[in-house]
This record gives C-alpha cells, structure tokens and sequence, in this order.
C-alpha cells in the first residue's frame, strides 16, 4: 500500500513536471522568433494577392465583364457600383494600420503603388519603392527584397508585382482620365505591392 | 543698504515662504481636485469650443496629460468625421511609414498641429492656426501633376469653392464633372423623406418590447391621476406619431428601462427622448445647440452665443423640447419658427423674404409637394443617409448644425444639391453678401472649379481618343 501510494506521487510529480516543460516549451514556441521577415512577408503577400484575385475575378470581373449586372467604379458610393479591386486592397490596408495601432506586437503595413499611378499619390516615393517597381517590372516573376531607414526606424522592405490578371484591370487603367499609360495588356506589371516590416524590435 | 533692508527683516521672508507655498496648494488643489480649473485657462476659446469652456476636463481629461491625452479628447468627438470618405487626409495616410518625411515637416498625426485651442490671435477660419500655405508641405509638386495649377498662389488652395484639408466630398475633380453642365435649378427639387417608423425592426435598441408598434387611443394612456394631464396634451398625444407608434406616456416621463421602479417627471429630459432617438440626440450633443447638456453643463442659452441673438429668448434652455414643444412635437415649427424664435443675424432675418421661404409658405400651406419647402432645418440640419451601425443606415435629420456649416463646401452634398446644380452651388456659397441675404438674387462671384473639371475632362478625351 505504502509502495502504491509512493508510485502514485512519483507518477503525478512526473505529469505536473511533463505538464510543466510543455507549457512552457508551447510559450517558448508562441514567443521565439521563428519566422524570418522575408518569409513573413512572402506569406503576407499571398493572403493578400490570393484575396484580391479571388475579388477581381470572381466578383467584379464576373458580374461587371460577363454578367453586366453592375459597374464597379472608383466612386462606388456615389454610383452604386461595386468597390474596385484596388481601392479594396487600399481600404484593407487602412483597416490593417488601424487595427494594429492597438496591437504592439503586430507591426507592418503594406501599400499598393505604381510607376503609373492613377492618383500620383500611389506613386513610388522613397528610393527602395523606385528601385523595387522598376526591379519587378523588368523581371517578370521575381519579387524585390530590401531594407530601408524611413524616419528613424529601420524597415526590410517587399516589392511584389501586381499583375494585369482580369479584363477589367486593363480596362479600367486604359481608359481612366487620370491614367499616364493607355496600353496595358493582359499580364502587364501594372504595379507592386510594397510590404515593410519593421526590424528595431 | 539693500542687503541690511533684507537681513533685518527675517519676518517678511517668512512671509513669502508662508503665502507661496499657500499659493501653490491652493493652484494644486483647483489643478487636481477642484471642478472650476477657468484660472489656468491660457486664452478665450473658438467659437467650435467655448460654450463648454466652463468644461475644462472634456478636453483636459488627465491635468497631468501631455498630448496624447488631447489628441484623444479630439477624437472622441470628432474622430467619426475624420474617415474616409469623410476625410480625404484620414489618420491612416500619415501612419504609412512611407510618409514619415512629411510629418517631419507638418505632424499631422496630431489634432493641434494644426488646431491650437486658446490662441485667438493666430486662429483663422475653421480653427486653423497653421499658415496659410501649409498644402505646401505634401503638394509643392502640384505644379508638375496639374499644369491648371501652375500660376495659383500658394494661399489659394483652401478658397471657396477649391480644397478642403478634410472634407473635399464636393470639390474632387471626378464629382465636379459628374455635374457639369446642370442648370442652376434642377429640374426635380425635392428634400429626402426621413425614415424612421419602418426600420424600428432593425434598429435594434428601440425599446419595442416595451412600447410595440400600435395605435394608441385616449383609454390606453398610463399617465397617473397624479399627473394633472391637461386636455391639450392629450389631444396632442393622440393625434402625432407617439400615440400612433405606442409610445405612451410613461415611455417619456418614466423614462427607464424599468419601469416598475421608475419615478413620474412632468419635465422629461433629452435622455428620456434619447430612448427611442439616440441618434439624434447624439448628433445634437455634437453641435453648438447640445454640446454643453452632452458635456454635463447645464443647457445653452442664447445669452451665451456670439452669433447675434434675440434679446428676449437670451435665457431660454436649449434642450430637445426648446424646438419640439410637448406634446406636438411639431417638426414644422422645429425647422423655422424655432430657430428663428432666437437667431437675430443678417442671414435668420432676412430668411422671410427668400424664394426658399416662399417655397416653404407653399408647402406648410398645402400647394407645394411635400418636402419641395426649404426650411431653415432644410439646410443647416439636412436629412442625411446616417449610419446606425456598421449593417444599418436611414435617412434621419442632423441634428448637429454645426457638421454643413463650416466650411460650408460641407452643406453642398446633404442639402443644396437636392435642388441646384453644383456650378451655382459653389458661386452662391462663394458669395457671402448672398449668404448675407439669404440668396435674393444671383451670385455675384464665379469659382473657377467647374471649368479646370471640364478642361481636364477634355484633355483626356483627347488622349484617350489619341491612343485608339
């Protein structure tokens, strides 16, 4: 009974020190930086490339193009018209760096631009977003990776290319009234998407 | 002979000990325990603020708070009208790392850049205290984008008529050409009709468990024998919306979720309006009219305005029922009668002899069509499409004045654009000895917008035409 009662201590003592060392192995794991910012940023960018897609053609360029039962415009609340693909990945990015203003821990934003923008606001502004479209534009398929200083934090820097994937996107560049280019085709790199990670903790 | 003056006198040194360190509990008592702060007060207050100046802790919510603590005070009260599409500069446009060089120029991350309360002498219209060229800081290439822009002065970005830092929903090039070539008066003239009654399903906090929808009679009111209820507010329950929706009376004066413990008041306040129109209520605590009772003061009186007022209205309380008197609730007589009960400036009093009153005379006497009248309310507080939630959305009255006044670019969308075309609408509201008589007659200033809209409407015609 004694010897029971002794194996049944060890064996609990032994479940509590089990217990123990996983928990704090699973808080090591929730903690560790085990994800490089490049890797970070590629899967980022594939969330938002794959989302936006997915809008652009199973949304608007299937009811605006094949079904014609709506329009999507750029002032979406004024005509009734669906949001564009664009102005959703903008308003998802405001959302974002809204959102993580309260979350300490969650730090990076990401921006939509272009070497021909339709709002010049969306053009390339420092030297890594210059470099980085113009690198994704002339190398089809490749993605640019830098770091950059901006104010007095340090940031690695994506360049991603957003490609022409729907008629509409060429469509609605092309004949835009504030467009600087009207000849965009099917596959063009038509802009970038920029994601910056901050690297000073 | 100085240093023996002040040797020989240990007793008045003592003295000065002795009154300033009493001076200083006395500061730090008002500074962190006292309700009255008005002695720190660094200057008069702008128009937008100072009937709550009396108010130190809405704004001043931490004595011991730096600017964080302001910049959260501003956004509680002004933070849903700095959104897109409300506001074409909205936070999230500086928070981009990728601007981080123009906020070292002009941080506009910050309210009181470029808003700098108790500071008369350096304030300009709308609240601004930066320079006149602060545009400058983000668009000196403005030239190079828009060559119609090369020869404009740096002063001119913000005239009537051009560019609002904030709210640009009626000046963006695109809109502009959207209502290019419209006639002066719109063939259709029309003010929205308000909805309310038909959406109390999807309101969600309209208390319908407690007053279903139903008609009430004269037998149903729950009012006490106590109450010494007068024929004339019976008559006047019975024959308006109340009655009719099921709001009896203790809805107002047991106003409470629970009406078992509910005390009777003869004089309900805004609160107990506030069960079944919270949105009005709030939007009525955001303007000029209401943001004392929303700061806990008691209410505003026309003595305390600096607009002209009438002498004999100065102390009358401005609450819900100010405007709608009880138990009409007239909404007529709320959109004139009221507000021209106190208002005494060049533009209230020569609103009698406008073509907007005479279309109102028409409608009131039956002859024009319903909601062709243009009221005072019809203007300064439009029927907007405001949203209740994230999901929801009706039509209702603004009720803070204040939100299409200034600048007034802000009223073109919710109000003139009902019955005129834009290009007249920007002249008129350019113009302000016509503002001043209440627009007899036609503008006498012409704001070039609509034609730069229309040559850059064409000169990408021309391009686009040049690549087919």
């Amino acid at each position: 009974m004694k010897h029971l009662r002794k194996s049944l201590i060890g064996l609990g003592v032994a479940f509590a020190v089990a217990g123990l060392a996983s928990a704090i192995a699973a808080t090591d794991a929730m903690n560790k930086p085990s994800i490089t910012p490049k890797a970070m940023a590629d899967a980022l960018h594939l969330v938002m490339d794959s989302d936006r897609t997915i809008y652009t053609r199973k949304i608007v360029n299937r009811l605006v193009k094949k079904e014609k039962v709506i329009t999507a415009s750029e002032h979406f609340e004024d005509d009734k018209a669906l949001v564009l693909p664009a102005q959703m990945f903008r308003f998802g990015s405001e959302l974002v760096a809204q959102r993580a203003e309260d979350m300490p821990d969650v730090k990076f934003s990401y921006s939509l631009q272009s070497l021909w923008p339709v709002n010049k606001q969306n053009a390339p502004k420092t030297d890594a977003e210059k470099s980085g479209l113009k690198y994704v534009a002339e190398n089809k398929g490749q993605n640019y990776y830098t770091e950059e200083k901006l104010g007095d934090t340090n940031y690695f820097t994506a360049v991603y290319a957003d490609v022409a994937v729907a008629p509409v996107c060429v469509s609605c560049h092309n004949d835009h009234k504030d467009s600087p280019k009207r000849d965009f085709k099917i596959g063009d790199v038509m802009g970038g998407v920029v994601i910056r990670i901050p690297l000073d903790g | 002979m100085a240093a023996n003056r002040g040797g020989s006198h240990p007793g008045l040194w003592l003295l000065w000990i002795v009154v300033t360190l009493a001076l200083g509990v006395w500061l730090g008592y008002r500074m962190l325990s006292s309700d009255d702060k008005q002695i720190f007060m660094p200057g008069p207050m702008t128009g937008g603020h100072h009937q709550i100046g009396v108010a130190c802790t809405v704004c001043h919510t931490d004595p011991l708070g730096g600017s964080g603590v302001m910049q959260e005070a501003c956004v509680d009260c002004h933070g849903a009208d700095r959104k897109k599409p409300f506001d074409s500069h909205p936070r999230t446009k500086f928070t981009d790392p990728r601007n981080a060089d123009s906020l070292d120029n002009i941080n506009a991350l910050q309210c009181i850049t470029c808003h700098v309360e108790h500071q008369p002498d350096m304030t300009a219209k709308n609240g601004v205290t930066q320079p006149a060229d602060f545009c400058v800081h983000c668009h000196a290439d403005i030239g190079d984008d828009r060559p119609s822009h090369r020869d404009m002065t740096f002063d001119s970005c913000n005239n009537a008529g051009c560019h609002n830092f904030h709210n640009n929903r009626a000046l963006y090039t695109d809109f502009l050409i959207k209502h290019l070539y419209e006639p002066d008066l719109l063939e259709t003239r029309t003010l929205p009709e308000r909805e309310f009654a038909g959406l109390l399903e999807e309101l969600g906090d309209y208390p319908s468990d407690r007053y279903p929808v139903q008609q009430l009679n004269a037998d149903d009111s729950d009012a006490p024998d106590t109450a010494q209820l007068d024929s004339g507010a019976a008559r006047d329950w019975l024959e308006t919306a109340h009655a009719r929706s099921g709001v009896n009376c203790s809805a107002c004066h047991r106003a409470t979720t629970d009406n078992e413990t509910a005390v009777w008041t003869n004089h309900p306040d805004h609160n107990a309006c506030a069960q079944c129109h919270n949105l009005e209520v709030e939007r009525f605590g955001r303007g000029k009219h209401g943001m004392r009772l929303a700061a806990g003061l008691p209410p505003m009186t026309p003595a305390q305005a600096r607009l002209p007022m009438k002498t004999d209205a100065a102390h009358q309380e401005l609450g819900c029922s100010t405007c709608h008197p009880a138990h009409r609730f007239d909404v007529r007589e709320a959109a004139v009668e009221a507000c021209l009960g106190c208002h005494d400036d060049r533009h209230s009093t020569a609103y009698r002899q406008s073509p907007h009153y005479r279309l109102w005379e028409k409608e009131i006497a039956g002859t024009g069509e319903p909601g062709s009248g243009v009221s005072c309310a019809g203007c300064h507080m439009p029927r907007v499409n405001f949203d209740v939630n994230d999901w929801v959305s009706r039509i209702m009255v603004e009720h803070n004045q204040n939100a299409t006044l200034s600048p007034n670019e802000k009223m073109i969308r919710p109000a003139c654009l009902h019955c005129h075309g834009l290009g007249f609408t920007l002249d008129a509201l350019a113009d302000p000895a016509l503002i001043d008589n209440n627009f007899q007659g036609r503008p006498s200033v012409h704001v070039d917008s609509m034609a730069l809209a229309e040559a850059d409407k064409k000169r990408a015609e021309e391009e686009i035409e040049g690549t087919e």
